[in-house]
């Protein structure tokens, strides 16, 4: 097992390597430079700039600069904001964005699981066609569509909750976002759900479990629900992944301080470190949590070989 | 005689089907007695299994049973097919245990072997903890499993198929039940494996005076095994009887048909001075294993030096059990698959041929494989499929010869020429095997590999595929080579036998000699396991 | 073992799994009801711009921020600058769809070849191969397409070739799974025994029978394609005026719901049905073209 988690690790290398040197490198090719777009500066200012920046140096320099910085955790200067580094607003957003994602990706598996779990046991009862077909909705209909609807009704016709802000992460600022967040993946994961449990109540062992004598809810309980859940949890990486990209967009609906509204903010104003560092993060952490995924994975399954 | 314990009266099973409404039993009575051994023998779609799984109550929703099932296990005769749940489940696993068919998936993947066998003895006894796990032990010891104790901590993928039968065998017997259910507990196994789980089973059946419900399609291996016979055919019971007078005085057709399906006759030799057509010498395949960066290569020879030689006009057996390498080295020698050694062809050498210098020689030796589902193409007409051939062989035939020949191929495997422009899933099993042999015989080749090509089939279509092919070599003077694992049908059409085990040949030579004296352990316990009903044969 | 009576009945002769497939999906309501009010679309998008009186920056100077109403001719109300919301919506539409089908067709034509020529070559070239696929999964590809559209500017062909990079992975897989499974098959293995030459064995066995799963994914992959397209619109990171899309228009809705909800609804519903429409197809076309799923 320890091996293997760091066997991982180190497949995760590379990976995260790709993603730092690609981002680097489209960054470079960018036309114009970072402080084109203000106002013509004076040659010498915009020489002392780029000196300062280190950014007259060649881009190889450049590059081992950067990825030395990286090492010890530091993104570099954001070009816009120019009081911070880049390093600074990730740290400040991620709490903010780490909140909401953990609400949404909870709230998917509390309530995609057990409609699933539902629909496969009414399998083609009116229960089921509903389920299903709210979940293939909700699977349809992407959430920057979902979000503002909700707020619309929720927020402006009804008043019942605010319509954006964070106000510290306050349940009635919380709620509207990340139901936003959290539906696609409901309907995800109740679809999945239900496909699997359907297919392993029809095994083999499910019929030897009910040749042993047990109850239905034993048998569901005890042989059904983990071999059900494992295609459920090989899904939690594009899961999660979805939730972070989702949550780009949600922030900006809602208002949010996390990191998602940094990245199109700095994506909008054209501010490279800030979006490269936004990529860099956020690649980092898609890739630890599909290893986290992975290690889940082979604990709940005793067929997966560690050797291999 | 004993009294009875389940009582199968006037049972009707309906499936409502989307298409509507199908019947897999109708008017089915029949008694099991206790300690006795009753066969319920049919081949698919004989609805023996349904009419099982009914006393078990474990047909799928769509099913409709009708009529009653007594059973005379409990304190008052009950009828299970009203009994209440909560009854119907202290009878499964505890008066009333059944095994499967499916040995490698009736097992819980996630739970080790001993928490499934405990599973069973905390729902139906009152041993817990300690003393449940030593009588799951003790079980897995009676049912021959080596090391129990480090046994009840492995999970099912670390065991074989023929121990996973035995540990379900050890969760049947768990409650010491009144009567075992038995649904093709062998089939998917090899015949050695086979062989040992039935006297298993026979042993178990002694010690714990239980009656058996023993379910199969291979009235064969029934005859020592059981005391009665119920054969079914097509949802009816059409005879049954004491096994003895059964086999000695079959009333009805077809039970007579089954028991004759063992193809019978033997291949007339051909003439000593006939020509060699195949040859191959010191053949090897081996298959790379999967590889790991800093470490040389490994391989999994799956074929390990072999010798062998077929005359014009001679059928080649081939015999072996899962996993002997007898369908590698079959593709081997038709150069399918690469491999080391040398190959000749009537005058060619095949070895170091390429694909292109191949194909010439691919109209003169053709192959017909064993899964009559998965050898023809579902988007081609049946036509299209059998003219494939002749479009690469035979380029400059017009369409109306071609469709010609095609005819002529479909009226030689006994099938409908008008057939041709339908599509492979409107055929049965039978029907589509007829058609991959059509579409080899159509480049009129002199050597055919027969790859297992009626071990899908049920034994009275198996008889006549037979037959067939029988037919055919004599017709067109072709020349077999016979890949098979089921050895009654090898003796009837090959002249030699090869028998092979782990990649090699451990025995080989001219099939009565070999059949009537094996020399080798493996051979013997080959044949005493394949014909373990009838050593008189 | 196996009944030896034949499956389907005698006087379906020479029906073909395609047209047994047609005939199932034409037995589903669903499906067939997507099916139309897709066509609908399409052609209102299509024709839609020709048929309304505005032009897609016409001013109309009485009407700012009018809701839908039927007397002014603005069926679908009009946005601040007294542009016609439905006119706006049909270019939309257009943009939507056009970006659907070239970015899918860019990931068909890349998953297509990858997927075949990994499953058909196999051993360690497919390894490799696919270990890229692994790699390219596991990255954040959204935020590379997004850095990719800060770095060289929006422009829809751009658009049209980042979707459709990112797309063509599962595709590639489908394939190649799908490759490998039928290579094992024993007819490809009877066609290999009769000579039948390599192309030939690609073209006659084993493209025709991997098609359906294929098919039936590029109706998937239609909705996720017009999804990131409005997806990147709304961030302001798609086409660029005078251009418009759905997400555009969603994204211009949802800054003036509170005074003009019409503005993020109508928008709203067509990107809605039509990816919902997507959806119940190509959930009814798997079932159709593989009957043991349900």
């Amino acid at each position: 097992m320890l091996r293997y988690t760091l066997k991982r690790l180190l497949q995760a290398i590379p990976t995260l390597l790709i993603v730092i040197t690609l981002s680097f490198f489209l960054m470079h090719l960018a036309p114009g430079g970072p402080f084109d777009g203000e106002r013509q500066l004076p040659p010498e200012i915009e020489a002392n700039l780029m000196a300062n920046y280190h950014l007259d140096e060649p881009v190889w320099k450049q590059y081992l600069n950067y990825m030395g910085n990286l090492l010890q955790g530091d993104l570099g200067p954001s070009f816009k904001y120019k009081d911070f580094s880049v390093t600074e607003l990730v740290a400040q957003g991620f709490p903010v964005s780490l909140e909401l994602g953990i609400w949404a990706v909870g709230l998917a598996l509390l309530i995609g699981l057990p409609l699933g779990v539902i629909a496969a046991l009414r399998r083609n009862s009116t229960i089921d066609y509903l389920v299903m077909g709210t979940a293939l909705a909700g699977v349809a209909i992407p959430n920057f569509v979902i979000a503002p609807l909700l707020a619309l009704v929720f927020g402006v016709f009804l008043g019942w909750l605010p319509v954006g802000g964070w106000n510290e992460g306050a349940w009635p600022n919380l709620v509207l976002p990340v139901v936003a967040l959290s539906i696609q993946q409901i309907a995800y994961i109740a679809r999945m759900m239900r496909a699997s449990m359907i297919e392993v109540l029809g095994s083999h062992f499910i019929r030897t479990a009910r040749a042993k004598g047990l109850a239905e809810t034993e048998v569901i309980w005890r042989h059904a629900m983990r071999p059900a859940m494992l295609p459920v949890v090989s899904y939690l990486g594009p899961a999660i992944a979805g939730i972070i990209t989702g949550s780009v967009v949600i922030e900006q609906i809602f208002g949010i301080p996390g990191i998602g509204r940094y990245f199109v903010q700095a994506a909008l104003n054209r501010d490279y470190t800030l979006v490269m560092g936004t990529v860099v993060f956020y690649g980092a952490l898609i890739v630890l949590l599909n290893l986290l995924v992975d290690l889940l994975y082979s604990a709940l399954d005793p067929q997966i070989r560690y050797d291999d | 005689m004993s009294q009875p314990l389940l009582e199968i009266d006037r049972l009707r099973v309906d499936f409502d089907l989307p298409g509507g409404t199908v019947t897999a039993v109708k008017d089915l009575s029949f008694t099991v007695h206790a300690g006795e051994t009753l066969a319920l023998v049919g081949e698919s779609g004989s609805g023996k299994s349904v009419s099982s799984t009914a006393a078990m109550r474990l047909l799928p929703e769509l099913a409709r049973p009708d009529g009653a099932i007594r059973w005379h296990g409990g304190q008052q005769p009950e009828d299970l097919l009203l009994v209440g749940a909560k009854r119907m489940r202290q009878i499964r696993g505890n008066e009333i245990s059944m095994i499967f068919q499916e040995p490698m998936t009736s097992l819980n993947p996630l739970h080790r072997i001993g928490r499934q066998i405990v599973e069973v003895l905390t729902k139906h006894t009152a041993l817990r903890g300690s003393a449940a796990r030593e009588r799951a032990c003790s079980l897995l010891e009676q049912v021959g499993i080596p090391d129990p104790e480090r046994r009840l901590g492995s999970y099912p993928h670390e065991l074989s198929g023929g121990q996973r039968q035995r540990v379900m065998i050890a969760m049947a017997l768990a409650c010491e039940p009144k009567l075992l259910i038995a649904d093709e507990p062998t089939t998917a196994l090899d015949v050695t494996v086979q062989a040992q789980i039935l006297s298993l089973l026979k042993d178990l059946q002694q010690r714990y005076g239980m009656a058996i419900l023993f379910i199969t399609h291979d009235l064969g291996i029934v005859r020592h095994f059981a005391d009665r016979v119920c054969v079914m055919q097509q949802g009816e019971r059409v005879e049954s009887g004491p096994t003895a007078e059964l086999f000695a005085d079959p009333q009805h057709a077809y039970t007579r048909m089954l028991i004759d399906a063992e193809p019978r006759g033997r291949k007339a030799p051909v003439p000593d001075q006939t020509p060699l057509l195949l040859e191959a010498h010191d053949l090897r395949v081996r298959f790379p294993m999967k590889k790991r960066l800093f470490r040389p290569a490994d391989y999994f020879e799956a074929v390990r030096g072999i010798d062998l030689s077929v005359k014009r006009g001679q059928t080649l057996g081939i015999v072996g059990e899962s996993g002997s390498g007898k369908s590698t080295l079959g593709r081997a020698l038709l150069r399918l698959l690469e491999s080391r050694g040398d190959i000749r062809f009537d005058d060619t050498a095949l070895d170091g041929l390429d694909t292109a210098a191949m194909r010439p020689l691919r109209s003169r030796m053709q192959v017909v494989f064993q899964d009559p589902f998965g050898s023809l193409s579902p988007r081609m007409t049946v036509g299209e499929i059998i003219g494939e051939g002749l479009r690469v062989h035979a380029p400059l035939l017009g369409r109306r010869e071609r469709d010609a020949r095609v005819q002529e191929a479909l009226a030689d495997v006994a099938l409908d020429p008008a057939m041709r422009h339908r599509y492979p899933h409107e055929f049965s099993g039978g029907q589509r095997q007829r058609i991959a042999i059509a579409r080899a015989l159509v480049l009129k080749p002199e050597l055919l590999l027969l790859d297992e090509p009626t071990s899908a089939l049920d034994r009275s279509v198996q008889a006549t595929v037979i037959e067939l092919l029988r037919d055919l070599q004599h017709k067109h003077d072709l020349t077999y080579l016979f890949i098979s694992h089921d050895l009654a049908v090898v003796r009837a059409l090959a002249d030699s036998v090869l028998v092979m085990k782990d990649g090699e040949v451990v025995e080989q030579g001219d099939t009565e000699a070999l059949f009537s004296q094996p020399r080798h352990t493996y051979t013997q316990e080959l044949m005493r396991a394949a014909f373990l009903d009838h050593q008189a044969a | 073992m196996m009944t030896d009576t034949a499956v389907s009945t005698p006087d379906s002769a020479g029906d073909s799994l395609a047209r047994e497939a047609w005939r199932r999906l034409k037995q589903n309501k669903a499906a067939t009801t997507s099916l139309v009010l897709l066509a609908l679309i399409t052609l209102a998008c299509v024709a839609g711009p020709w048929l309304t009186p505005w032009a897609l920056d016409e001013v109309d100077w009485n009407a700012f921020l009018t809701p839908p109403s039927p007397e002014n001719g603005h069926y679908a109300g009009t946005d601040a600058n007294g542009r016609d919301l439905l006119t706006r919506v049909f270019h939309g539409g257009r943009v939507s769809l056009s970006v659907a089908l070239v970015a899918t067709f860019v990931s068909l034509v890349i998953g297509v070849l990858y997927g075949a020529v990994a499953g058909f070559i196999g051993g360690r070239t497919d390894n490799l191969m696919m270990r890229f696929v692994d790699i390219m999964y596991s990255l954040p590809f959204m935020f590379l397409v997004i850095l990719l559209m800060v770095v060289f500017g929006r422009n829809i062909l751009l658009i049209y070739a980042a979707i459709g990079a990112v797309e063509w992975l599962d595709m590639s897989r489908i394939v190649r799974g799908q490759v490998l499974a039928l290579k094992r098959r024993e007819f490809v293995e009877a066609a290999q025994a009769l000579g039948v030459r390599s192309h030939k064995i690609v073209t006659r066995h084993l493209i025709p029978n991997a098609i359906g799963p294929v098919i039936v994914y590029v109706t998937l992959t239609v909705p996720k394609v017009i999804l990131l397209e409005s997806f990147l619109s709304f961030l302001g990171l798609g086409v660029q005026e005078p251009l418009t899309s759905w997400g555009v228009l969603i994204s211009e809705g949802k800054d003036m719901m509170e005074t003009a909800p019409w503005m993020l609804l109508v928008p709203s519903a067509f990107l809605a049905v039509t990816l919902l429409c997507l959806n119940f197809l190509g959930d009814g076309l798997r079932d159709a073209l593989d009957p043991k799923t349900r």
